[in-house]
């Protein structure tokens, strides 16, 4: 469009500056909500949640219009799903760990942290692969499918995301980019996972002991 | 440095302790590299001013020359150029299809068109408003104004912004590019199951709607995350909440509405997807799903939409009437509340496009309650602005006649829209051309009117030239007269009965006069356009040169040249009023110490905007539109093969470690 | 001036609105008649709304006042005035709006409390016609139609709504709102007419190619005239006794046609497409597209695509001296 071929041109004077503060001393970075990457953080979590929010509503939903539930399967098995929670709810250890390390921009410890959170990630999807198979009903075959494996779908998505963040950003700690405003991604890295943790709990709730209580 | 602080009280500028915070970047205790002092040899601009201080700037903020440094910008002007651009080319192209609509239903019979283009039409033109002009374009204004109005020099995520652009764009390229080759969605914008879905529509055309739905919400979600950051975090020092530009606290809210409404759709569409590719069954009732599932999640969506596609005119309205006014806003505090309560409102309302499916009647009335109780926010912020004009002195140039026009068409289609709130008046009117008229007048009333009259307000600030006012007010009569002669018969012709989305209509109805006005209005809507076009062409190149206030404004973006350096400011303004131009005529007070070398900026507290951290914000970089790529190739991959997924990802993971990786020269961008 | 514009078109066009044989303002009946006077409450409160708010508006911009003054300085004085004004004006909007929603929940009482009728409906709404069944006790008197619904006049009729295909609007204007037909649901809806009249309806959402071509129609007769009608639809076809329509009968027995239509007395039994026993009596066929005559019979059975685009009904291969007697045939089908 035209609008790109204008060219830039100053006509009429700018108001001069009246200088009053000095940004000199101001810091680089800073961590949490200081940082302009958390609230980006924050944001998506937000919208990613909504999306975790209205899946279960679909889910309540379908149960409202049938009434039975789970329509004609057995509810799913416990045993890999146990197992993942248990994974999961503990290593918010670990990633406490590495979110207090990175503040400290202890290096040696922050890789340590990232090496332990990559691998529990590995695990976590190797639990899930299994946690697939004991689901006993499949997608195609009814609503109640459906929408189990949308649910476990969706936070199996997330689980891969961020632990393909989490590996990314370990190998960068193990070059010479690990310094400075690296340790506030680390504890932005931290804060994601966390969401993965706290939308896991009710959708572990839903999928497996809200078919035995209905 | 540091100049007397005038004795006017408006003037006065605040202590430095309340500017700024002082604290230290580091936790307690640690040494932190956050807080190591600058590189002495950084030339900063306290050591240097004027036009080399321009210069220099100019140089580290600016785009490479060449295809790929136009691929790799990332400044928000340049990105929110081709974004408002593209969103209006979009306009153009949707009004097109709605006039070819017009035409075959000028009379009875006509034979101008069959129903499978007919129904092509207006998915496309409803698709096209609605997700390809009506969100994008406020977006697309955010991304260029709301660094400028709140006084720093890029967007919050300048990468996942131009990302963002890209994905927009190839998105909607892909939906026209199926039209044109006859693919093109035929289920109209809302894509009902079950006609949507599997067994009504074979093929790929409900998959290209689906699809689209996912780039844009996408791209949607990511800049209202963009512009919720810069709003929260980049305002320049003293910048409090109360202090904020109406136009910022417009997009902001908006932002938010985007960030909980359009998850909805993207739920809605990918589940349709689904259904339609890998054999889910979430809408079909034959095995235990609901059709009216996806009415829920695409009206918890829907309704939002309309206030999405509003808020940002809200902003340009209160822009707008403030400088032409010539009086600061009268009800700041009850404006930015009815923003905040319009957003959450919007959320309330959408069982009341599911009137007539038979729900629950005291859940409906309650729905018809919160529908009509938007009107209070509604309310509140058109009498502020008529108490505006009332106390200013207009000055009767061509954005306030649009402006002027949108109290006149919005009001209309506002009230017609209490019809609508009631149940039992709803079950007449619903999918009857009373809608159409009523949501023709919200929305171009709403959205259209200010956003010519934005256009016309900041094509200075965009291009540097003003446009032209004779032309402006020639616009404006056609548009005015146009518009009401195309919309205002169609509220009767829906109450005689003549329903939506019909391609043709028999003569003895009666409705072939109504027709042929709305016809002949529309014809004359669009040729409005065709002016306003050649407006902005014309003044593009041959306008009078604007200067960097050719308004007199008061807000920031007027401080910047016309159109804007790439650092938007040389300095970044310190703030301490509303308006910061009407309160500092003589100086403009600014923070020094940031380096002319790198791109650094000031990152501020939410609330009181007290600067904090002097941060870097990222270079050029010509991965975002890799991923963009990327992603394109595995969302029109995943509508023919789920395997997409498996052979795309790699690809996209790829462009996204390009993106993140840093670059060895500046080491703290990320 | 502009402003007049509008005006303008509401004198002259709303009156035009209150007639048309598919008006929501020309009333026949009592849910109709509680709609269409709620509308004009509605349009005399709103456009008193409209008309006051834009004199505020215009009022505001011709106002004379003080040039130059700066724009930061306000008049606390005025301020506190205009904060009254827009406070009494948003107290009189809730107003409004409250009594709105109480008018609103109270008409939507009326419109669903559904009497107990002598007559009970299933409309099933499929792509693009209705099939409309009359239920009954006895089932032999259980009988299917298409696309127009006979009613006996002053009397509430119950109508289910089902859809067989993708989701429908049933819509009779000049009786009552719409309801929607959604597959795996069924909706009711009561309609009732003052007064002897034919009242057309079309689908009201969009259903795909042929949304526009869905029409319905319903007669209202006085109580004899309805059951003289009611014992003629039960009643299977009879036998044509001329050769030509003899003729026709066979041409339609030995074609696909029997696959999806139902003659009743004849070995067509077809479920899919219109029930044909009685087609000659009513007064369209393809749901409103084309008045029912010899000529548009044969016009529909050669090309239903070039009458309606995309319609489901298959093109039959014909000898050119098999339509007359075809389209006879179903014509005398009275």
């Amino acid at each position: 469009m035209t609008i790109d071929s204008v060219q830039p041109r100053r006509e009429g004077a700018l108001p001069p500056h009246r200088v009053v503060l000095n940004a000199r001393s101001m810091p680089a970075y800073a961590y949490g909500h200081r940082s302009p990457i958390w609230w980006g953080t924050v944001g998506f979590a937000a919208a990613e949640g909504m999306g975790f929010a209205l899946a279960i509503g679909a889910y309540f939903y379908l149960v409202f219009i049938n009434g039975n539930w789970p329509l004609s399967a057995p509810p799913p098995d416990l045993f890999w799903s146990g197992l993942f929670t248990i994974v999961m709810l503990a290593s918010a250890w670990p990633n406490s760990l590495a979110k207090r390390n990175g503040e400290r921009e202890d290096l040696v410890r922050s890789r340590r942290d990232l090496v332990i959170m990559s691998l529990v990630g590995l695990v976590l999807l190797g639990i899930r692969v299994m946690e697939f198979t004991g689901l006993h009903v499949r997608w195609d075959q009814n609503a109640y499918g459906s929408i189990l494996w949308v649910l476990l779908g969706l936070h199996t998505l997330h689980l891969v995301t961020d632990l393909g963040d989490t590996i990314v950003l370990t190998v960068l700690m193990f070059t010479r980019h690990g310094h400075g405003k690296r340790f506030s991604d680390v504890g932005d890295n931290a804060f994601y996972w966390y969401f993965v943790i706290a939308s896991w709990v009710p959708i572990y709730l839903i999928i497996y002991w809200f078919p035995r209580w209905w | 440095m540091t100049q007397a602080i005038t004795a006017h009280e408006r003037d006065a500028v605040p202590e430095v302790t309340r500017l700024a915070t002082g604290e230290r970047g580091g936790a307690p205790g640690i040494t932190s590299e956050a807080d190591r002092p600058p590189d002495p040899q950084e030339l900063r601009d306290d050591q240097v001013d004027g036009p080399e201080l321009t210069a220099r700037l100019a140089k580290t903020w600016g785009t490479e020359k060449g295809l790929i440094g136009a691929l790799s910008t990332v400044d928000h002007k340049v990105i929110g150029r081709r974004f408002i651009v593209t969103a209006i080319i979009f306009l153009f192209l949707g009004g097109l299809s709605a006039v070819v609509m017009r035409l075959q239903l000028a009379q009875p019979e006509n034979n101008l068109v069959g129903p499978d283009l007919y129904n092509q039409l207006f998915t496309m033109h409803g698709v096209t408003m609605m997700f390809l002009f009506g969100v994008p374009i406020g977006e697309a204004f955010a991304v260029y104004l709301v660094p400028l109005m709140v006084g720093t020099r890029n967007i919050g995520f300048p990468r996942l912004n131009a990302f963002s652009y890209y994905v927009y764009l190839f998105g909607g390229l892909m939906i026209w590019v199926a039209f044109m080759r006859n693919i093109g969605p035929d289920v109209g914008w809302f894509a009902y199951v079950p006609l949507s879905g599997p067994e009504f529509s074979p093929g790929k055309r409900a998959d290209v709607w689906a699809q689209m739905i996912t780039f844009t919400e996408v791209s949607g979600i990511a800049i209202a995350i963009s512009t919720v950051v810069t709003a929260f975090k980049l305002r320049a020092p003293g910048m409090t909440l109360d202090r904020i530009p109406l136009f910022v606290w417009a997009e902001l809210v908006n932002s938010f509405v985007i960030i909980f409404a359009l998850p909805a759709v993207v739920t809605a569409s990918a589940f349709l997807l689904m259904d339609r590719l890998i054999g889910t069954h979430i809408f079909n009732p034959a095995e235990g799903g609901d059709a009216l599932l996806y009415q829920h999640l695409f009206w918890f969506f829907g309704h939002p939409e309309v206030y999405i596609i509003f808020l940002p005119a809200t902003g340009w309205v209160s822009a707008i009437v403030v400088t032409f006014a010539r009086r600061q806003v009268f009800g700041y505090i009850p404006l930015v509340l009815s923003l905040i309560a319009t957003g959450f409102l919007s959320f309330g309302l959408w069982v009341h496009h599911m009137f007539t499916t038979g729900l629950p009647q005291l859940g409906a009335s309650f729905f018809t309650a919160s529908s009509m109780l938007i009107a209070i926010p509604n309310g509140i912020q058109i009498f502020c602005w008529i108490a505006t004009l009332w106390d200013g002195r207009p000055v009767f140039r061509a954005p306030l006649l649009f402006v002027i026009g949108f109290f006149f068409i919005f009001v209309a289609g506002g009230l017609s829209g209490i019809m609508l709130a009631s149940v039992p008046l709803d079950t007449q009117v619903h999918d009857t051309f009373f809608v159409v008229a009523h949501f023709h007048y919200v929305l171009i009333g709403g959205n259209v009117f200010p956003l010519i009259g934005a256009i016309y307000y900041w094509f200075p600030k965009f291009t540097g030239r003003m446009m032209s006012e004779r032309l402006g007010k020639w616009h404006f009569g056609l548009a005015f007269i146009g518009f009401n002669v195309a919309f205002f018969p169609m509220h009767i012709t829906g109450l005689m009965g003549m329903p939506r989305r019909v391609y043709t209509y028999m003569p003895e109805m009666g409705w072939a006069n109504l027709n042929m006005i709305s016809t002949i209005g529309a014809v004359l809507f669009f040729g409005s356009f065709l002016l306003f076009l050649h407006n902005i062409v014309a003044s593009a190149r041959r306008g009078a040169l604007a200067g960097p206030n050719p308004w007199n404004a008061g807000t920031l973006e007027w401080a910047a040249a016309s159109p804007p350096m790439p650092q938007n400011f040389d300095r970044i303004p310190v703030v301490t009023n509303r308006e910061p131009l009407w309160a500092h005529r003589d100086t403009l007070p600014v923070v020094a110490g940031l380096s002319v070398e790198n791109r650094e900026q000031i990152v501020s507290t939410v609330t009181a905007g007290r600067a904090d951290l002097r941060e870097t914000t990222p270079e050029p970089s010509i991965w975002p539109f890799l991923t963009a790529i990327a992603t394109t190739i595995l969302f029109i991959g995943s509508m023919f093969t789920p395997w997409a997924f498996v052979w795309g990802t790699p690809p996209l993971a790829l462009a996204l470690i390009g993106w993140f990786w840093p670059k060895p020269s500046t080491e703290d961008e990320k | 001036m502009k402003r007049l514009v509008p005006l303008l078109l509401i004198v002259t066009l709303a009156l035009a609105g209150c007639q048309g044989w598919q008006s929501a303002l020309d009333a026949h009946g009592p849910a109709a008649h509680t709609l269409a006077n709620m509308f004009w409450i509605f349009v005399a409160v709103l456009g008193t709304v409209w008309f006051l708010t834009m004199a505020a508006l215009l009022l505001a911009l011709r106002r004379r006042r003080p040039v130059d003054a700066d724009p930061l300085v306000t008049d606390p004085g005025t301020e506190k005035r205009m904060t009254m004004t827009i406070s009494v004006a948003i107290g009189l909007t809730l107003v409004t709006v409250i009594t709105f929603t109480g008018l609103s929940y109270a008409a939507q009482k009326v419109l669903y409390s559904h009497k107990d009728g002598a007559l009970t409906l299933l409309v099933t709404g499929q792509q693009w016609w209705w099939e409309v069944t009359y239920e009954d006790e006895q089932p032999s008197r259980v009988f299917t139609t298409a696309n127009e619904i006979h009613i006996p006049v002053g009397e509430p009729v119950l109508i289910k709504l089902e859809a067989s295909d993708v989701i429908h609007s049933f819509w009779i204007p000049n009786l009552t709102g719409k309801m929607d037909a959604i597959p795996g649901r069924q909706n009711q809806i009561q309609i009732q007419a003052d007064r002897p009249g034919l009242y057309r309806g079309q689908c009201a959402e969009f259903c795909g190619l042929q949304h526009a071509h869905m029409g319905i129609v319903v007669i209202a007769d006085t109580r004899e005239d309805f059951e003289r009608w009611r014992d003629h639809q039960v009643s299977s076809a009879i036998a044509p006794n001329d050769p030509e329509r003899q003729r026709g009968m066979e041409i339609f027995l030995s074609r696909p046609c029997i696959m999806c239509h139902q003659v009743r007395g004849t070995d067509a039994g077809g479920k899919v497409a219109p029930d044909l026993t009685h087609v000659g009596s009513r007064r369209t066929i393809g749901a409103g597209t084309l008045t029912t005559t010899r000529g548009n019979i044969a016009a529909w059975i050669v090309d239903p695509h070039g009458v309606k685009p995309g319609v489901n009904m298959p093109t039959i291969q014909l000898e050119p001296d098999e339509v007359q007697p075809l389209a006879s045939y179903l014509e005398g089908l009275k």
